[in-house]
């Protein structure tokens, strides 16, 4: 395959960039070993930062914060929620640092408003009624998976191309120049070359793993965070703890849940990356002071992530700096790779810029950057994967005969057909973990119990699933839903558990099933 | 704030297999019963009776003589509740309890000291003891290799014949695949099990499912279809259909809670009140004392409407889907009485990593600890009162849905545990 650049990663910031290279009229291919937000850009709050948390412990990093924020907001609406944020402190928490904070967000740029504890409790009833003191900032929330794909999908409408479930295993190099990348489709074992000019690394965590194979190093540290996902949205607002940053200091509203984070761990690995039962209590203790509900809300999923950060930038890992690292690795003496590293979800668009203007640099096209300026478009295939708005379109209107197959989060037959007319089938089957990367199917309260066979049998009726395929597919989708229940599973969530269980095993012996074929 | 006073021998809480177990055989003992529920697991039963098809669970191993299972299972799980059963108990227990499962008006068949196997919606083969008339069909159908066809009903979720088909391979000799759209349902996207099976039972709309069954069924000697055939008189809507379209059939059951379990619930509750068993339907138990010789009960939901006094009870209130045990953060607690739960030291330790870990979920173990004639224990260790039982899944050490042995616990600990209490 040739193109002009290709780039490695399709998180947040791989995707912004095939989407800042596309506008400028360079051809690219964007390759992941996963999918689509298979690391960090789809394991986070889907917070659009104020800025705010960061005034005190990086204030470069908040002044960004906030002018990406207001690009954004103003570029994309589509893809996020104009909340606003609160920050609050409760009895106990340090004052100082709560006396602090409206002077070091004033000089990083950032409005803030005091709140009286009667007004907060009056916007906000979940919020405890032992709250001291509170801010609002211009805080909102952004879906990550929405704009990874509009982003894609509209660089891809300009003729760039994404591979998926495919793995770099090496570069050709000679004197200092990348002739080509050694590619592996992770399913099939296809193995093959990509040509290109320019290569881009923005392989988010694994991106030391990526500069390695080029020969090139980036000393990274990874800080795992674990994430909890209520049943329902207990405020309108992002509620920050207004405290030094630790576990369980924020709640996200996304579309009708909320999302309780976050812990910080070091990890030595990127394998085998999940939630543990340790860090969902943490969580839950500690967010509990700031919202009291979260003690007994039912939680549906938790899910975990790693914060790719490099090493010797920052004291602890929850304070180091996120901005971005832009590396040629010239020490390496290569001409014509770049990595492109830390940073954030809300600042994903300046950094595709800046890697932009290198790469096109590089190149000799004089073309500039129109992300700051052109309004990113809205995919409607995706649809199916805003919360909430799949539900809207179907109960307002939908052609005869087109059932939900995803009763909790109204998900019909049309869009699972939809999603899967998304990709290129005659190269690339995806099952249903692939359409739940796509869509809100199992993301429910049932997390997949009911609607995974409804999925199965439908698509064996529309002859897409062969054989004893969808057995494996459920299976799959079970597990891959197991990873985020494990850990919340007491009270109705539990019962629902049990109830998956009844039916998969004690009825359809699914277990068995797996066992027969190992 | 009303309250109605009832004096009984037996107080059954719990409205599931092992409940509707324990009221019919101490009904049939002459004890004045009175029983309590909501439920809520009974409905999501796919019609069969387990005996034990599963052990060792870590292994998979299916077993076609369960009598073998169950001694191997004595031998290595000393502390499973069938582990204080013989099996001329679990052999008088499951004759009871069919003759009773008769007399409600469902037929039932038995191979005594053999399992049988009938295919799932998804494809798989389950391994059970007893299978309703309505499936026993697809029992023979896949030992005999009879050429099959199977048929779903447009607009029915979750039912695929093509899916079952290609899962199930070869096992079944499965010769047509079809679909019917269900008559006078002709205009609905969705179809419900419940509709359909109400509808079977009236001759005329069962004549048109006949004629439209007949387009799709080929030359096929036996046919499967979904779990519809009729709520209240299914073997006589299915003997019907089949003598009239000249093929044998049998039902699969659908995704639950389906009709199997909705028959289960029906049958049994008119055969109970019948025998005269006071049942407080739909109501959970608000207070549980013990009181001088015996038991005292508070039931109903927001005000008390009865107040129970009882001479003994069973405690058959399930696990966590069925309330009888709770999950906090922390720790687990049972529901009634505050009973001793035997439990792993951490939240940690419920879950495995995978959901299909071959080993199963510790979680699914724990449970009441009793002493040989299903009396728990307190937490010394001691039983709790000489007539208060605990049965079915509420038990510890065993893994129902792993083991296969769901319904059979219910039917065998039930029945030891009313015995025992005749005695006293």
């Amino acid at each position: 395959m040739r193109t002009q650049v290709l780039i490695i990663g399709g998180g947040a910031t791989g995707t912004g960039l095939v989407r800042d290279l596309a506008l400028r009229g360079v051809n690219c291919i964007l390759a992941d070993a996963k999918d689509l937000n298979s690391g960090a850009s789809g394991a986070n709050h889907g917070l659009l930062h104020s800025g705010a948390r960061y005034a005190k412990s990086d204030p470069h990093s908040a002044r960004e914060c906030m002018e990406e924020g207001e690009i954004l907001k103003r570029l994309a609406p589509h893809v996020l929620e104009d909340t606003g944020g609160l920050f609050v402190a409760v009895e106990g928490d340090d004052e100082k640092y709560v006396a602090d904070f409206p002077d070091l967000c004033g000089r990083a740029g950032i409005k803030v408003e005091e709140f009286s504890p009667e007004k907060v409790r009056e916007l906000e009833p979940a919020v405890s009624d032992k709250t001291i003191a509170a801010y609002a900032v211009p805080d909102a929330t952004i879906d990550p998976f929405r704009l990874g794909l509009d982003n894609l999908s509209q660089a891809m409408s300009l003729g760039s191309r994404f591979l998926r479930r495919t793995k770099l295993v090496g570069f050709d190099i000679e004197n200092g120049v990348i002739k080509a990348a050694r590619m592996v489709n992770t399913r099939s074992g296809e193995e093959f070359r990509v040509v290109a000019d320019q290569y881009v690394n923005a392989a988010g965590a694994w991106s030391g793993q990526v500069a390695a194979m080029a020969g090139a190093e980036i000393g990274m540290l990874y800080a795992k965070g674990t994430l909890l996902v209520t049943n329902d949205r207990l405020t309108k607002r992002v509620i920050n703890r207004l405290r030094p940053p630790g576990d369980g200091d924020i709640l996200v509203p996304g579309g009708t849940v909320s999302i309780l984070g976050t812990t910080s761990i070091r990890v030595d690995s990127l394998d085998d990356i999940r939630p543990t039962v340790r860090e969902a209590d943490i969580n839950v203790e500690q967010g509990m002071g700031m919202v009291p509900e979260l003690a007994t809300t039912r939680y549906i999923r938790a899910y975990a992530g790693v914060r790719p950060l490099l090493t010797g930038s920052a004291d602890s890992d929850r304070n180091a700096s996120r901005g971005v690292a832009l590396l040629e690795h010239a020490e390496a003496g290569l001409k014509n790779f770049v990595s492109i590293t830390g940073g954030k979800l809300t600042t994903y668009r300046l950094m595709a810029e800046q890697a932009g203007d290198l790469i096109c640099g590089r190149l000799g096209i004089s073309a500039p950057c129109l992300t700051r300026t052109e309004p990113l478009p809205a995919s409607e295939e995706w649809q199916w994967n805003e919360p909430g708005l799949a539900g809207k379109s179907w109960l307002n209107d939908h052609a005869e005969g087109d059932v939900l197959l995803c009763e909790c989060e109204m998900v019909p037959k049309s869009g699972v057909d939809r999603v899967l007319e998304s990709f290129d089938t005659s190269k690339d089957k995806p099952g249903l973990k692939a359409l739940v990367r796509r869509s809100r199917v199992g993301k429910g309260t049932c997390q997949g119990t009911f609607c995974s066979l409804r999925l199965t049998s439908y698509l064996y009726d529309k002859d897409y699933l062969h054989g004893d395929e969808g057995v494996r597919n459920l299976s799959e989708f079970l597990e891959e839903r197991w990873k985020g229940q494990r850990c919340i599973l007491w009270g109705m969530a539990e019962s629902q558990a049990e109830l998956q269980e009844a039916f998969y095993c004690g009825l359809m012996g699914l277990e068995l099933n797996q066992q027969v074929k190992k | 704030m009303t309250s109605k006073r009832i004096e009984c021998d037996l107080m059954v809480v719990g409205t599931g297999m092992a409940g509707v177990a324990a009221a019919a055989y101490a009904s049939a003992r002459g004890l004045s019963v009175a029983q309590t529920g909501m439920a809520t697991s009974i409905m999501f039963a796919a019609g069969c009776f387990d005996l034990l098809g599963v052990h060792p669970v870590a292994e998979g191993c299916v077993h076609d003589d369960p009598f073998a299972a169950l001694a191997a299972l004595r031998q290595d799980q000393p502390d499973h509740p069938y582990s204080k059963l013989t099996d001329k108990g679990i052999h008088e227990a499951f004759d009871e309890f069919v003759a009773f499962t008769r007399e409600a008006g469902l037929g039932v068949h038995m191979r005594p000291g053999k399992n049988m196997h009938f295919p799932t919606p998804l494809g798989t083969m389950k391994t059970t003891y007893c299978v309703p008339d309505v499936m026993i069909e697809g029992v023979r159908a896949q030992e005999d290799k009879t050429s099959c066809a199977l048929v779903d009903v447009k607009g029915l979720k979750g039912y695929s014949s093509q899916q079952i088909a290609a899962v199930l391979g070869d096992q079944l000799n499965v010769v047509g695949t079809g679909q019917v759209v269900f008559p006078e349902m002709e205009n609905l996207a969705e179809v419900y099990p419940m509709q359909m099976a109400m509808a079977l039972e009236n001759p005329r709309v069962r004549a048109m499912f006949i004629e439209r069954l007949r387009q799709v069924v080929g030359d096929a000697e036996v046919v499967g279809l979904p779990a519809i055939l009729g709520l209240y008189s299914a073997s006589e809507v299915m003997d019907d259909i089949s003598a009239q379209l000249g093929v044998k059939l049998f039902e699969i059951p659908t995704m639950p809670p389906g009709i199997s379990g909705l028959r289960l619930k029906e049958a049994y509750e008119a055969a109970l009140t019948k025998r005269g068993v006071k049942r407080l339907n739909q109501k959970q138990v608000s207070k549980a004392e013990l009181v001088d010789g015996g038991f005292r009960f508070e039931v109903g939901a927001q005000w008390t409407q009865y107040e129970i006094y009882a001479k003994g009870c069973m405690l058959a209130s399930g696990r966590f889907l069925g309330k009888g045990l709770q999950t906090e953060r922390t720790r687990v607690v049972e529901s009634v009485f505050g009973l001793p739960v035997a439990q792993p030291e951490s939240r940690d330790e419920w879950h495995g990593k995978k959901f299909l870990d071959a080993k199963g979920h510790t979680l699914n173990t724990v449970g009441l600890e009793t002493d040989d004639d299903f009396r728990p224990l307190g937490a010394h260790g001691s039983v709790v009162a000489d007539n208060l039982f605990a049965v079915g899944s509420i038990l510890a050490h065993q893994d129902w849905m792993r083991q296969k042995c769901g319904s059979g616990l219910a039917i065998t600990t039930a029945h030891k545990a009313v015995k025992a209490f005749m005695k006293k």
